[in-house]
């Protein structure tokens, strides 16, 4: 009994240190931040850029967390954009029909919810039809959501004809605060908890690390692999939705190609933040880390050319910057790997 | 002081007796260039404090068949890795043709002609035998352009050596298990091998297949010398082929000596530091009770004709055939994972149907796959959720969240009740040797209590003593009043497992057999006639 709590507590502080990926990047995020804290003294930890900084990561942020779970059962989700983008033009697309400018002059405590269920329902079928392409038919993920993405994409320069749809009625999401606390970090904050329950307190979630590792053996162990894919890309698809709504919230308008550089930098997050891109492993920490990272150093960087040149060429050094934050933590887990794989070699 | 030193250069018996003579070193390091091809002496090697190798004194002589066996975890990789210079010793002593290397590189082992073919045998699939065979040559030459008519002789003349007709256009990827295998030994002889070291050459190759290897393997040691060293699981094929026998055990070689010192019984004994002893599980049904599992006339397109069987409460049925006998058909299919087009099933009397794999769990059929590697286990995953992955929706509180507290305590117990070797059930599976890990396959199913459990090959790659750990807790369960339906071509593990065997023959149960009233080499005999 007494051996038993012994290696039951060391096995709590085992995992707290074998999870070598978070702590490193939790190590990074705060290096990173007190970097620029000195470099750009007074600017870069000010209470202005913070708050601009607050509601800048949620967008790409939820994003990630739509890909992150799709990616932890081995698949992948590049319709993600795609389908934010369709939910923000229908939502869209009802406040101005039905709300206040120019439309049916319904008010908005009725547009608005409806407008967001909407949006909702929208982005839900996008995820279900994903689900239901890659389950039940059996096209690779990568594929099948590449197809669909553009189906999404397409679909809304249909109903759009192009433009954007300017609506400002759904300002308060994107630029609204609660107790000083702006409304898309609260989301953020709000899908991260949800994600952890999901992920690590539900059998679902359960399920989908262990198909993610080996779809074979989920088989043989008689686990649902269809209804895990299509509960998995549903939640992907509508919680891109979510998203969706914080884009038309924050830009006021709502167009089909925004924010089209997304796909890939979620991709970059959720590997930077652990996501095993073979599925299985991959935590909701790492994630969030990841995402504070990134914007840190995009920040940071735009921040830090103004400050130099007098110009934001950061933009296009800022996607170099991300790369090789990638690679620089690909590189460190490389070799913390090698090193603790050597300490577990015990030969026979 | 120098004398000592020099006398620990040599073995410890010519030591005793010439320690006085440097003349008499020389002529003794004449002697063993002669016949003795590596010494070991007292090698030593940890891995992050983990000792896997305490003192291994081993010599090797030309031309000779030696076999190495011991369990997991013995240090035989280990030794086979140090030997080829993939490992750097912590102590100890190589000599390989007389030569004392302070720092053995793998190019050192290559250029003495020891050559290792491991389990993969380090071939490219994507190329043909002959590139394969004569491209490392080629490109030791340094030539920037390939000659073709080169590597084909080059080829050619590897694989007429070895006496195997083998196609030199053909693709590796295509060849089976057994080629590969004569193309990596082909390919060994033109680096000039004297010494070839197979790790575990056989756990994939069928009978014929082993016995055509070793007419292979006794061919070279005649017409060539090449000294073989041998490691293997099989303790019938190894007291076939070896002339010498070096058994290990916690990382030192506990005894070792000519063939002709050892059978099955010693070496399972040396193997494992204790006796071992099986009883045969004698076992008679009760008829009045109707059979757990009923099979009538089940068939599948080409694989399965006709299948009849009943299985009872507490009986281990064993199943077994050659490979594509359909033995595994017929587990798939009770399983649910092959489509059958005729015939009943029934459980406890019932007719069920089952279609897929949890129809079957709903059935309370439980199936161990053949392959646990890939079937049976999320290797990178713990130890703890694989065994609660069959029972996590039970786990869920009234709100529906799983309760950590008793997927560990699951977990615990599991690992404890089937005695799995870990220091933390958190560590992943795939840190266990393979009988743990089978019995982390076993346990995820014990977890569901199923009625039924379907074992397919429950005991291949698993060490001798764990091996018969196994079938005392087949037994167990059986004896609780599971129903268990063994599929094996092992032999003996049928013999002394099972209460009654079905011989499969073209997807077809073509015999019964008692175990009481047969023998290995009846049922052996019985299993390869057509």
């Amino acid at each position: 009994m007494e051996s038993n709590t012994a290696s039951n507590n060391k096995s709590w502080f085992g995992r707290l240190s074998m999870d070598g990926n978070t702590l490193r990047l939790l190590i990074i995020t705060v290096v990173i931040f007190i970097a620029f804290s000195i470099l750009l003294p007074g600017k870069f930890l000010s209470v202005r850029n913070l708050q601009s900084m607050a509601v800048q990561f949620p967008e790409f942020g939820i994003l990630t967390f739509a890909i992150m779970i799709t990616m932890l059962t081995g698949g992948i989700d590049l319709s993600i954009v795609g389908a934010a983008n369709l939910s923000a033009i229908v939502a869209a697309l009802i406040l101005t029909r039905l709300g206040g400018d120019g439309g049916a002059g319904w008010p908005l405590m009725i547009t608005a919810p409806l407008a967001i269920v909407t949006a909702l329902i929208v982005a839900s079928f996008c995820g279900l039809f994903n689900g239901f392409l890659i389950s039940k038919i059996g096209i690779t993920p990568i594929l099948a959501t590449l197809g669909t993405g553009a189906i999404y994409t397409g679909l809304s320069f249909v109903i759009t004809g192009g433009p954007a749809i300017t609506t400002t009625q759904l300002e308060y999401i994107g630029s609204g605060a609660i107790l000083g606390v702006p409304i898309p970090i609260i989301i953020f904050i709000f899908l991260a908890i949800a994600f952890v329950i999901i992920l690590r307190r539900m059998s679902f979630g359960f399920n989908v690390y262990m198909l993610g590792t080996n779809p074979t053996a989920a088989l043989f162990s008689g686990i649902h692999s269809d209804s895990i894919l299509i509960r998995t890309y549903w939640i992907a698809g509508l919680v891109a939705g979510i998203a969706g709504i914080v884009f038309l919230g924050r830009a006021n308008s709502a167009k089909p190609d925004f924010g089209s550089s997304f796909i890939l930098l979620t991709v970059l997050i959720a590997i930077l933040g652990g996501v095993s891109y073979t599925g299985g492993f991959g935590t909701i920490a790492g994630v969030v880390l990841a995402v504070l990272s990134i914007q840190f150093l995009s920040t940071g960087l735009n921040m830090l050319m103004l400050e130099l040149f007098g110009n934001s060429a950061a933009i296009f050094f800022r996607q170099f910057a991300w790369g090789a934050l990638l690679l620089l933590v690909m590189v460190l887990n490389y070799y913390t790997e090698k090193r603790r794989s050597r300490a577990i070699v015990s030969g026979g | 002081m120098a004398k000592p030193c020099v006398g620990y250069l040599f073995s410890y018996e010519i030591f005793s007796k010439n320690h006085q003579s440097t003349y008499l070193r020389s002529e003794w390091e004449f002697i063993s260039m002669a016949d003795e091809l590596l010494r070991l002496n007292g090698i030593y090697k940890s891995f992050a404090g983990v000792r896997a190798l305490q003192g291994v004194d081993l010599t090797i002589e030309r031309g000779k068949i030696n076999c190495l066996v011991g369990e997991n975890g013995c240090g035989k990789s280990t030794l086979i890795k140090i030997i080829a210079g993939v490992y750097k010793r912590d102590a100890g002593e190589i000599i390989i043709n007389g030569k004392e290397y302070e720092d053995l590189h793998p190019i050192d082992a290559i250029r003495e002609g020891i050559q290792v073919i491991y389990q993969d045998f380090s071939l490219f699939p994507n190329l043909t035998v002959a590139e394969n065979i004569a491209l490392n040559e080629e490109l030791a030459n340094g030539r920037r352009l390939v000659s073709w008519r080169n590597v084909n002789r080059i080829a050619k003349d590897a694989l007429a050596k070895v006496e195997v007709d083998i196609p030199l256009k053909a693709r590796v990827e295509e060849m089976s298990v057994a080629n590969k295998q004569l193309i990596a030994i082909a390919k060994a002889l033109r680096q000039n091998a004297q010494l070839i070291i197979m790790d575990e050459p056989t756990s994939a190759l069928t009978e014929r297949e082993v016995s055509t290897l070793f007419s292979v393997i006794r061919r070279l040691q005649k017409q060539h010398g090449i000294a073989f060293l041998f490691v293997s699981h099989k303790l019938n094929e190894v007291l076939e082929i070896s002339e010498k026998m070096i058994v290990m055990r916690n990382g030192r070689v506990v005894s070792s000596g000519d063939r002709s010192e050892y059978d099955n019984a010693r070496l399972i004994f040396e193997m494992t530091g204790r006796r071992i002893t099986e009883k045969s599980y004698d076992f008679t049904p009760d008829l009045n009770q109707p059979p757990l599992l009923r099979v009538e006339g089940l068939s599948a397109e080409k694989v399965l004709n006709d299948i009849q069987f009943e299985l009872r409460r507490g009986e281990i049925v064993g199943v077994t055939g050659l490979l594509g006998s359909g033995r595994t058909q017929l587990a798939l299919a009770l399983f649910g994972m092959l489509p059958t087009d005729n015939g009943r099933v029934y459980i406890d009397e019932e007719e069920v149907v089952i279609t897929s794999p949890q129809d079957a769990i709903q059935h309370g059929i439980g199936y161990v796959p053949e392959d646990r590697l890939t079937e049976g286990l999320f290797l990178e995953q713990s130890i703890s959720n694989n065994v609660v992955v069959r029972i996590i929706d039970r786990l869920r509180n009234s709100m529906g969240l799983l309760q950590t507290r008793q997927v560990k305590e699951q977990a615990n117990y599991w690992v404890e009740a089937l005695s799995i070797k870990t220091s933390d059930p958190e560590l992943p599976v795939k840190t266990l040797s393979g009988g743990n890990q089978q019995r982390v396959v076993l346990a995820k199913w014990l977890a569901s209590k199923p009625r039924l459990m379907i074992l397919n090959g429950p005991t291949v790659g698993v060490d001798v003593g764990s091996k018969e750990e196994l079938h005392e807790m087949i037994k167990h369960l059986a004896g609780e009043g599971m129903g268990i339906l063994l599929i094996s071509d092992d032999i003996p593990e049928l013999l002394q497992t099972c209460n009654r065997i079905l011989l499969m023959r073209r997807g077809h149960i073509s015999e019964e057999i008692l175990p009481k009233e047969t023998n290995e080499n009846e049922l052996s005999a019985k299993l390869i006639e057509e």
